[in-house]
């Protein structure tokens, strides 16, 4: 509270405001980050905590993988493996896959369309709470009496029988299905905020067909999101009431039918992958051009494709449940749909090639990555295409094959690109370039290990080993090729810590950069590294795609590469015009609310999950209270200079 | 002597090779390690037929899948900057004719290949016919596969080891066990019926009566388990497929109409009604047990406990002695339970396995070393 003199000049006493939680007003500082609003320090938690939870499921992966590593494996029991596959599959979906797209799409988007923040910043806040402790509230499970150990798809009625029957004996799938519905409600916030700060914030002149391909490929998965969330929440809701209140949606000993939460939970299942791998092939976009010095290859063909592979992404549910009996009318249209996925997939990975092609290629770290997603991520399309034989599938499916096909998916594809979106993008959140001798060790100790681990899946699924399995007996010939794919692991692990010692390095010694070290094309290189809280000193009007290149550089007759000598230079900092004053502008003020209410929502689920009405009771208060203080706090803080009023 | 780039260079080479070479060998032998449970062993007409559709389109995938890696290597080698130089490539925006033509060429391969799917989906989907089908229905279990033969005259009961004449076709009706009484929430969860070498796998889903079938061309032990995850023991849900000649199978289905030891003697050996048996199992041949398996001709089969162990005098008396310990059964309300807890001794444990072993056999095998005197 600020003191504001009156007309007469007489000093009037500061005004008293009654209020329960005084707005947090500091924007630096340690606390800053609890109640920070600005997209880019959302950003950086959400990518925090994702690569946390990232260690963490790879632990339990490596603890799968030691348990496999020959025959009648003893380290892990039963109920232990099963809920290490459990969690690593949830973890790596829904901790990992989605927030760290959350992350790079928080900061980048508002950057790449000349946006100042995102549409709803408490929204965004709120949905990085909701993702970190939902998180953490299903991780609790480990000390309260089990973790999750359904799956991570959790198929009815194996979860939904109730726990009298000791199926699945212990909390761990109450656990699951209330923290996946917490998770799912963060998730809508995001995807609601994308979709309008991509829609609605975008800066002059920057038309749809003017975006960076990251940008569209989150605007298709926020979409994506938006509606797959409330098809699995339902099938969540279900299975919590099934297993606790004795309905009998799943039950077919009273006429519920086990295969409709297959359909629900796929409905949102399928999509959900090409939630988790389209802004994988965003961030390739971005980064091939980057460093082959050319456009990208038919943009406009990459952008229809991704929207293609989003909608078609709906129509091909079912081929995760060709050996469930659908008949053979449905498995065929199933199996020929998801055929036709393959044809924008397959014309993204050309486009890609093709861009590259006669390039003035640079094979920095960012860029191996990219091109080790089209090589593996190919890889994994065509396994996928084997899914769509429908008779192979059968013979696929819930094999070691199956789990080869979707690594080369999400680990060759997905967290390859988030690796070179990392070192691609370091610079500009940092303002230091990572260790590039460190980023070639991490690149080559993961193509490596990468491999070695998921190839020979192949060839074991094909041989007979099925999935979800915490132990195979001697003689089935398996051990070798388990034995491959466990130290192959190990390798993967290395690189990771590669990676994470890389970070330390570079936040102690690392090398200051300027704000556009690659010569890139897209509007965040044309801002200070690390950007200032307002992005834009002024708001940019954009002319054309990759509008930020065509200020330095333009074409010659025969189309190539001409520097524009009076454009922007890397080694000169952009600076604000004259008269610039930064405080003039005004930013989403931090709040408490979101946080307020995201806490309630582990208190509530504490109350369903042990069925105590007292802590739900408890959590709806807290809930209530915080939408409360929300809808009555303005979105920015009047400024006391101007606008607090005295009376 | 070699610069510290050259021998990096050269190191790097050498664990391309290692890798290529590790690779290969995993391809080297084609059809993989003869372990019965080998979906590129076919054994029969129906997964041939998969494995022929499989073929053609592998080998495309194959040639893409080496085509985009080889062209991504390519490309980025090929068109490498070299240190310090600075060139100013020809800025290509796309190129419709490229462009239609690499949309256009993988939807034609597609469609060819959708052709012989659509027509193999119908026609493993099609029941067979004909007198010589054999009907069996399969109850998936939590965590082992009860086999019920339903053919008029040949109304057998076993558990975990299916056998089948070979040249017929086999029409395998899946289900999960019937609860009752209901309202009940026992009748199981879903798995899935898998024996690679002889067709693809078919969930069994509480509720619906699933068909599958089967057909072997070589007498034979084929392997099989349980695909889908069906909670703690999935693992150790596994089955033996006995392909015979059919005048060897006839002579099996005979040997296991007969009752070859007195049901009331039987259920004597056990100690029941001191452990209950009776109350899961069926001493009655052809009689389904309540939740277990039928023991009437329990030696006649080579394994146990979901084909987890070997059927053998030192398995299966620490079976009977504590079952928990030997296969995960959780907080299951029906399972094979812990005997010891409940008094037996580990003498007593080995003289009911003994008395399993002598009286449950069609053709008595030599009386194991350890059950002489017992």
């Amino acid at each position: 509270m600020t003191t504001v003199e009156d007309a007469t000049g007489i000093v009037a006493a500061p005004e008293r405001h009654v209020r329960i939680l005084e707005r947090p007003r500091a924007t630096t500082g340690k606390f800053s980050w609890v109640t920070t609003v600005d997209h880019k320090k959302i950003a950086i938690m959400y990518a925090t905590l994702a690569l946390c939870f990232f260690v963490v499921g790879g632990i339990e992966a490596l603890f799968i993988r030691l348990q496999l590593a020959q025959p009648d494996g003893t380290i892990l029991s039963a109920a232990r493996y099963n809920e290490f596959f459990t969690m690593h599959g949830t973890t790596m979906v829904f901790l990992l896959g989605m927030p760290i797209a959350a992350a790079f799409g928080n900061y980048l988007v508002p950057i790449m369309i000349g946006a100042r923040d995102v549409a709803f910043p408490r929204l965004n806040m709120l949905g990085f709470w909701i993702f970190a402790l939902g998180g953490l509230f299903i991780y609790s499970s480990f000390a309260l009496g089990g973790a999750p150990d359904g799956g991570w798809f959790g198929y009815a009625p194996l979860t939904s029988t109730p726990l009298a029957n000791g199926y699945l004996p212990g909390r761990g799938t109450d656990f699951w299905t209330v923290g996946l519905i917490m998770l799912g409600i963060g998730s809508v916030a995001t995807a609601v905020n994308f979709l309008v700060t991509t829609l609605n914030m975008r800066a002059p002149g920057m038309t749809l067909m003017r975006m960076p391909v990251f940008v569209w490929m989150i605007l298709v998965i926020a979409f994506l999101t938006l509606f797959a969330m409330p098809p699995v929440t339902a099938a969540l809701i279900m299975v919590f009431m099934d297993r606790n209140f004795h309905t009998n949606f799943f039950n077919a000993a009273a006429g519920g039918d086990p295969l409709m939460y297959q359909n629900l939970f796929w409905i949102f299942g399928h999509p959900e992958v090409y939630i988790l791998i389209l802004p994988g092939m965003g961030i390739v976009s971005e980064i091939l051009p980057v460093f082959s010095r050319k456009p990208l290859f038919g943009y406009s063909i990459v952008v229809f494709s991704g929207i293609a592979i989003g909608f078609l992404g709906w129509g091909v549910w079912a081929h995760h449940m060709f050996a469930s009996g659908l008949g053979p009318v449905a498995v065929s249209a199933f199996g020929l749909s998801t055929m036709l996925i393959a044809i924008p997939t397959g014309v993204k990975i050309f486009n890609w090639l093709a861009t590259v092609w006669g390039g003035a290629v640079r094979l920095r770290t960012p860029m191996l990555f990219a091109l080790g997603f089209i090589a593996q991520f190919t890889v994994g399309g065509l396994s996928g295409v084997m899914h769509s034989i429908v008779p192979s599938d059968t013979q696929q499916t819930d094999t070691y094959f199956v789990v080869a096909h979707f690594h080369y998916v999400l680990f060759g594809g997905l967290v390859f690109a988030v690796f070179g979106g990392f070192y691609y993008w370091w610079p500009k959140v940092f303002g230091k370039m990572l260790n590039e001798k460190m980023g070639k060790l991490n690149f080559w100790l993961m193509v490596v290990g990468f491999n070695l681990t998921f190839f020979p899946m192949h060839f074991l699924g094909f041989e007979g080993q099925p999935r979800r399995t915490y132990t195979y007996p001697k003689g089935m010939g398996w051990d070798f090729m388990n034995l491959l794919a466990t130290i192959g692991a190990f390798i993967i692990a290395t690189s990771v810590l590669v990676f994470i010692v890389n970070i330390i390095f570079t936040s102690r010694r690392g090398e200051k950069v300027g704000h556009d070290p690659w010569d890139a094309r897209t509007l965040e290189w044309s801002i200070p590294s690390p950007p200032p809280e307002y992005n834009f000193a002024v708001v940019p009007v954009v002319t054309s795609l990759d509008d930020y290149w065509h200020r330095k550089y333009t074409e010659d007759d025969e189309g190539r590469l001409v520097k524009i000598e009076s454009g922007p230079s890397a080694d000169e900092e952009p600076i604000p015009p004259a008269g610039f004053d930064a405080t003039k502008i005004h930013m989403p003020s931090p709040s408490y609310w979101p946080l307020i209410f995201a806490l309630a929502l582990p208190i509530m689920g504490y109350g369903f999950v042990f069925q105590n009405w007292f802590l739900l009771a408890g959590g709806v208060i807290v809930a209530f209270f915080g939408l409360s203080g929300w809808a009555i706090e303005p979105s920015t803080e009047p400024d006391a200079s101007h606008s607090e009023v005295v009376h | 002597m070699l610069d510290r780039k050259h021998r990096l260079r050269r190191a790097g080479t050498s664990a391309a090779i290692a890798i290529a070479v590790v690779m290969l060998a995993s391809c080297g032998d084609s059809t993989g390690p003869n372990n019965k449970q080998n979906a590129l062993r076919p054994a029969g007409k129906y997964s041939r037929q998969i494995l022929h559709l499989t073929e053609p389109f592998f080998w495309v995938a194959v040639v893409v899948g080496l085509g985009v890696i080889a062209g991504t290597f390519y490309v980025a080698l090929r068109f490498r900057e070299k240190p310090g130089e600075e060139r100013a490539p020809k800025q290509v925006h796309g190129n419709a004719v490229l462009e239609i033509s690499w949309t256009v060429i993988p939807a034609v391969i597609l469609a060819i290949m959708a052709v012989p799917t659509v027509a193999t989906i119908f026609s493993l989907a099609k029941k067979p016919t004909g007198p010589n089908v054999v009907h069996v229905t399969v109850t998936a279990r939590q965590w082992w596969w009860e086999f019920s033969y339903t053919d008029k005259g040949s109304e057998v009961e076993t558990a975990n080891e299916l056998h089948i004449p070979v040249g017929q076709p086999i029409s395998l009706t899946l289900q999960t066990p019937e609860c009752s009484p209901k309202p009940c929430y026992n009748n199981g969860v879903i798995h899935s019926f898998w024996v690679p070498a002889l067709n693809g796998k078919k969930d069994v889903v509480p509720g619906r009566h699933q068909f599958l079938k089967l057909e072997a061309d070589q007498p034979g032990m084929y392997m099989g388990q349980c695909a889908e995850y069906c909670g703690l023991s999935h693992a150790d849900m596994r089955l033996r497929v006995f392909a015979q000649t059919p005048a060897e199978y006839q002579a099996w289905v005979q040997s296991q109409l007969a009752q070859k030891t007195a049901v009331a003697a039987l259920e004597r050996g056990v100690n029941n009604p001191a452990y209950q048996c009776a109350s899961c199992h069926s001493f009655t041949a052809g009689t389904p047990g309540i939740v277990a398996p039928n023991l009437a001709h329990l030696a006649d089969r080579t394994a146990f406990a979901g084909d987890k162990y070997l059927l053998n005098y030192d398995n299966l008396w620490k079976w009977v002695y504590d079952a928990p310990s030997r296969k995960p059964m959780g907080k299951l309300t029906q399972h094979m339970p812990n005997f010891s807890a409940q008094g037996m001794s580990q003498a007593e444990a080995q003289k009911i396995a003994c008395f399993l072993l002598t009286n449950t056999a069609t053709n008595p095998s030599p009386t194991p070393p350890e059950c002489v005197g017992k």
